[in-house]
């Protein structure tokens, strides 16, 4: 829940509610996009963005790169399969 | 146990050790009297023991497990309410998958969910948003758990649910607000903290500037630091200098993520939705005064406290748990006379060995037991003894 994880931004759903659908390691869904949209960075233009998902929120950019060792140091952890695992469960997927 | 040359970059991993070392020798520490600094967050701690980080520093700096895992600190009675509030009939009871083990007096939201109450482990509060969509005839009921760092999340689902005019859903807030408890653990007497490690997402959301009390009231180094076990390194090589140097400041170390003023449209979130409290009671710390959130009076439609009657119940530990010492850092978990006899994490007793960032199961899952266990013991005689 504290740790978040990283995933990448596929397309806009509905623009109104600044939702969006994101790729976390080969899985995907819906992710509110409130906390990284700006008046610099209007929402169509985080299509592409890597994004650090908190409990269904993408709440800060970040690099590719940086992105993909924050995944290898999380799967380390043993956190990416129970975030993973937390989304496939949830409720209303 | 991983070892240093698992780290991402194994040659800074072991720069950064020297240097520590050799910092540590111009200071007057020693293993009798170590230097005590504080992780703050469950993620750290759980980060510390999985790369065995405290085996890699010198004898002379103890790392104490701070309250920063949102589980740990729910009190018993907590747990009650989330029970009788989904055993009401009307309701779906929705949480994070987190929270479901922690034992209340009589039952676990598990056990609850097995006895017929309709709970359902959710990944966001987004999907419980769903649910009270689909279910207009249900109430659904969304169990709002967390630091700042999950605080933008409820707050924005909240506001989405205003706006779309939903009336069957609600929030049972639960936010912990982390500079009130970090002020307690500075206030109470029988603790001493040279320096804090600060919960890197908590500041992502809130920034710097909440921390600041910190070295200017108490003149503590204090340090954001990310997750990864070369963070954790760096931000105690950054805690030291500034020891050696005698500054205390608020210093980022995890810059990638952490902007010094926060996150603005996050924090908008929380104070159009949330006020502090009077006070709020944590397992551990007891009752703290303005710290914790509820809803503002403008969002009392989806306020479960105000729509429900919620029986706020306080209910004391068992005598025999020590979850409260531990979670001050007043005691080791292995100290705790449940410590793996009675209290393991497949029949934890509290919840500090439930969550895996809680201390209790970091020292079960990853610590060398047997050898626990024998310290334990010899613990447990010098303290009858006495
Ligand atoms: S061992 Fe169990 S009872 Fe003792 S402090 Fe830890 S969680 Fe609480």
């Amino acid at each position: 829940m504290c740790l978040g994880i990283p995933g990448q931004i596929i397309e806009l759903t509905d623009a109104d509610k600044l939702m969006a659908r994101v790729d976390i390691s080969g899985i995907q869904r819906q992710v509110n996009i409130a906390c990284i949209v700006s008046e610099q960075h209007p929402a169509a233009d985080c299509v592409g963005d890597w994004v650090l998902v908190h409990v269904g929120f993408a709440m800060s950019i970040i690099d590719a790169e940086e992105a993909h060792k924050t995944l290898q140091i999380l799967a380390e952890l043993g956190e990416v399969q129970e975030e993973l695992d937390a989304m496939r469960q949830s409720a209303t997927i | 146990m991983k070892y240093v040359d698992e780290f991402r970059d194994p040659e800074k991993a072991k720069a950064l050790k020297n240097k520590i070392a050799q910092l540590m020798d111009q200071l007057p520490y020693t293993e009798k009297k170590p230097l005590l600094l504080m992780e703050f967050c469950g993620g750290h701690t759980h980060t510390l023991f999985r790369y065995g980080i405290q085996q890699m520093l010198p004898n002379s700096i103890e790392m104490v497990h701070g309250p920063g895992c949102p589980v740990c600190v729910l009190p018993r009675g907590r747990v009650d309410d989330c029970v009788i509030l989904a055993e009401r009939p009307d309701v779906i009871f929705t949480t994070f998958g987190d929270a479901m083990r922690v034992p209340g007096s009589h039952k676990s939201l598990l056990q609850a969910k097995a006895d017929g109450a309709d709970i359902r482990m959710v990944y966001s509060p987004l999907d419980a948003l769903e649910l009270a969509r689909k279910n207009p005839e249900r109430q659904v009921i969304f169990f709002a758990l967390g630091f700042e760092t999950t605080m933008p999340s409820t707050a924005l689902t909240v506001m989405q649910a205003k706006a779309e005019g939903l009336t069957n859903f609600a929030l049972f807030c639960n936010h912990l607000t982390t500079a009130p408890t970090i002020q307690a653990i500075l206030d109470d007497p029988d603790m001493h903290i040279d320096g804090f490690l600060a919960p890197g997402h908590v500041s992502m959301v809130i920034g710097e500037q909440p921390f600041e009390f910190i070295p200017e009231r108490y003149q503590k180094p204090i340090v954001i630091t990310g997750f990864e076990p070369l963070d954790i390194l760096q931000s105690i090589y950054m805690l030291l200098q500034q020891i050696v140097e005698g500054r205390c400041e608020v210093e980022n170390q995890y810059v990638r993520i952490v902007q010094k003023q926060g996150n603005h449209p996050g924090l908008a979130a929380i104070e159009q939705v949330f006020e502090l409290r009077d006070s709020f009671e944590m397992r551990g710390l007891g009752t703290l005064d303005d710290s914790g959130v509820r809803m503002r009076p403008e969002f009392a439609g989806f306020d479960a406290e105000k729509k429900f009657h919620v029986p706020n119940l306080r209910v004391a530990d068992p005598e025999s748990c020590q979850c409260g010492d531990v979670v001050k850092g007043l005691i080791r978990p292995w100290q705790c006379a449940e410590f793996g006899k009675l209290c393991t994490p497949e029949t934890p007793m509290g919840a500090l060995m439930v969550s895996s960032e809680g201390a209790c199961a970091a020292y079960y899952n990853f610590g060398d037991l047997p050898e626990l266990m024998a310290k334990r013991q010899a613990h447990l005689e010098r303290e009858s003894a006495a």
